[in-house]
């Protein structure tokens, strides 16, 4: 004790070992100050948005304002066809993008040539199909789901008469789908790639099928990793506009979509429609307000429950809740 | 490469003719012939990276699963090539079944850990199911400790439980050879003491090839022993033989620990 205690302390001249120069310290000092007032900046600007948001819409909310049309010129009622509209086509782009997303990534990841050409192909079209301006996708899916695909059901099955061949919910769906795919695909993937090897050949060696071993193994451990691709597509899909700009979306309707192939409302259009188009901006603002509030609410509704649902399986995973 | 001097009196299980193995350009595996007999423990000895694991790994082609690994060579389970055209790896993987080093029950309980290789055999009645699961478990002496909570998570097994868990799922589909990939190296003693005896009540009514590291295992468990050095079978006798009087002397120098 009494050792240990003369060869700690510090002589008159002699600096201790365990001190670090001034200009050493100066450099954590200034990273911390540096990335603390960087997260402070990123907070303010995200609570005054919200804030904003949140004082000035949430008077707004009501189950009028959610369940009635728009009435006089958007300048009262409520937004019913436009949150039907959004849910309506988040729902839709997700049963198109998930089964084809997640059979890409196994056919990729599990079934696929490594070094192929056709596979290096897939791969380069799926990570530029991520960079395409979404404005690009809406012409893309007014092109060939409209007019093409569209517009052949209607000579092959209505005689010519404009039936599928028009702006649609389902042609809005699935172009967001294409649009969310890579996501989907990318997430998979590396899920797939995160199944310990161990797991595939404990499965092989007890003589399953390479289809049985990524059906039974590989798949169910990557559950997780799907969701958050699923929960990523779905983000996007709820708060992109332009894809759904020429492939479905109406200015205004006073009913909801009765089938697949009619136009619907979207809380997104209808924000850029009330700020922009409206023939009494003021008596539009609190309209305004409420949708994005509604807006913001229904995206973090929708990621929140996919988060609830990805952390439960991640418990049963690990093996913690049975 | 030499096999036995004298032909042993056993019924030979598998036959390996000038078995060897590539990855990529580089060899593994240069030229091996033994007999694996029946009903009897074979231990692989040898340094790591002599080729052992590479051995046994080919012995119920799990090596063609490496992308760039290439077998050429003869191996035959009761006179049948398993390496023939038209062979399916599949049914060879289903006769010679394999337990790895690292413990890996899958994240699901422990019943159907053992019922995975029943049910992708096609196996649907749960009668069946449950009997096989009890047998397996039983055979792995894990049933008393488990009967109670089947349907618990397999990963809140001990390590000793988990690997003969996964022994038990090997053996639930009733191959009739087990190879195991050094099975205790991640064990404490107890454990490992376990996974001995239970290598030895095995052997009874399969024919097990174990791969070791350690030196008073393979002395313990097996009945005949395979040295291995940089990818070539040194020496393959009675492991009585081989750690009494190789004929080798880089056997002997092995085995005294002069190397390795």
């Amino acid at each position: 004790m009494s050792a240990a205690a003369t060869m700690t302390a510090p002589g008159p001249e002699k600096v201790s070992p365990f001190t670090r120069g001034l200009r050493n310290r100066l450099g954590d000092l200034a990273l911390i100050v540096a990335s603390g007032s960087a997260i402070v900046i990123v907070l303010l600007i995200l609570a005054v948005i919200l804030g904003d948001v949140l004082i000035h819409g949430a008077g707004r909310l009501s189950w009028r304002f959610f369940f009635t049309a728009p009435e006089q010129g958007m300048t009262a009622g409520g937004i019913f066809p436009a949150l039907f509209g959004t849910i309506a086509l988040v729902v839709l782009m997700t049963l198109a993008v998930v089964p084809v997303g997640v059979a890409t990534a196994i056919y990729l990841h599990e079934y696929a040539p490594r070094q192929s050409l056709l596979t290096r192909a897939v791969r380069i079209a799926v990570n530029n199909l991520a960079g395409v301006p979404s404005i690009v996708f809406g012409l893309f899916g007014l092109g060939f789901f409209i007019q093409f695909v569209g517009g052949s059901m209607d000579r092959l099955f209505h005689g010519g008469e404009r039936v599928w061949g028009q702006p649609a919910l389902v042609w809005a769906a699935l172009t967001m789908a294409v649009l969310t795919l890579p996501v989907v695909i990318v997430a998979t993937e590396e899920a797939l790639r995160a199944v310990p090897r161990e797991l595939r050949e404990a499965s092989l060696a007890l003589g399953a099928t390479q289809f049985q071993t990524v059906f039974r193994v590989a798949v169910p451990q990557s559950i997780p990793g799907i969701l958050t691709g699923t929960i990523l597509a779905i983000s996007r899909g709820a708060g992109e506009v332009a894809p759904i700009l020429f492939t479905g979306v109406a200015y205004f309707l006073p009913g909801l979509p009765k089938s697949l192939h009619e136009p619907f409302m979207h809380l997104g259009n209808h924000i850029y429609v009330l700020s922009t188009q409206s023939p009494d901006v003021d008596a539009t603002k609190p309209l305004l307000y409420g949708t994005v509030l509604v807006l913001l609410i229904l995206t973090f509704v929708l990621n929140f429950s996919a988060v609830l649902v990805r952390s439960r399986m991640r418990r049963r995973l690990a093996g913690a809740g049975g | 490469m030499s096999a036995p001097a004298e032909t042993p009196a056993f019924r030979a299980k598998l036959a390996v003719r000038e078995l060897e193995v590539f990855y990529g350009q580089k060899k593994g595996l240069a030229s091996v012939t033994l007999d694996v007999p029946e009903k009897n423990v074979t231990a692989l000895i040898g340094p790591s990276g002599c080729g052992k694991s590479t051995f046994l790994r080919s012995l119920n082609r799990m090596n063609e699963l490496i992308p760039s690994c290439r077998v050429v060579g003869d191996v035959r389970l009761d006179g049948e090539a398993i390496y023939g055209p038209g062979i399916d790896p599949v049914v060879v993987r289903r006769r010679i079944g394999m337990v790895f080093q690292r413990s890996n029950p899958f994240p699901k309980s422990i019943l159907e850990n053992v019922a995975y290789g029943l049910r992708i055999g096609g196996i649907k009645s749960p009668a069946e199911i449950a009997g096989r699961v009890e047998r397996a478990l039983a055979q792995a002496a894990l049933w008393n400790e488990v009967k109670d909570r089947l349907q618990d998570n397999a990963l809140g097994l001990s390590g000793g439980q988990q690997q003969r868990l996964c022994i038990a799922r090997a053996l639930a589909v009733e191959p009739e050879v087990l190879l195991m990939d050094e099975p205790a190296s991640a064990l404490d003693p107890i454990a490992t003491a376990h996974i001995e005896e239970l290598i030895d009540e095995l052997s009874n009514d399969y024919t097990v090839v174990i791969v070791t590291h350690n030196m008073q295992q393979a002395a313990r468990v097996s009945d005949w022993t395979a040295f291995f050095y940089m990818g070539e079978l040194i020496e393959y006798d009675r492991t009585n033989t081989i750690f009494t009087k190789p004929t080798k002397s880089k056997t002997e120098d092995y085995i005294t620990g002069r190397f390795g």
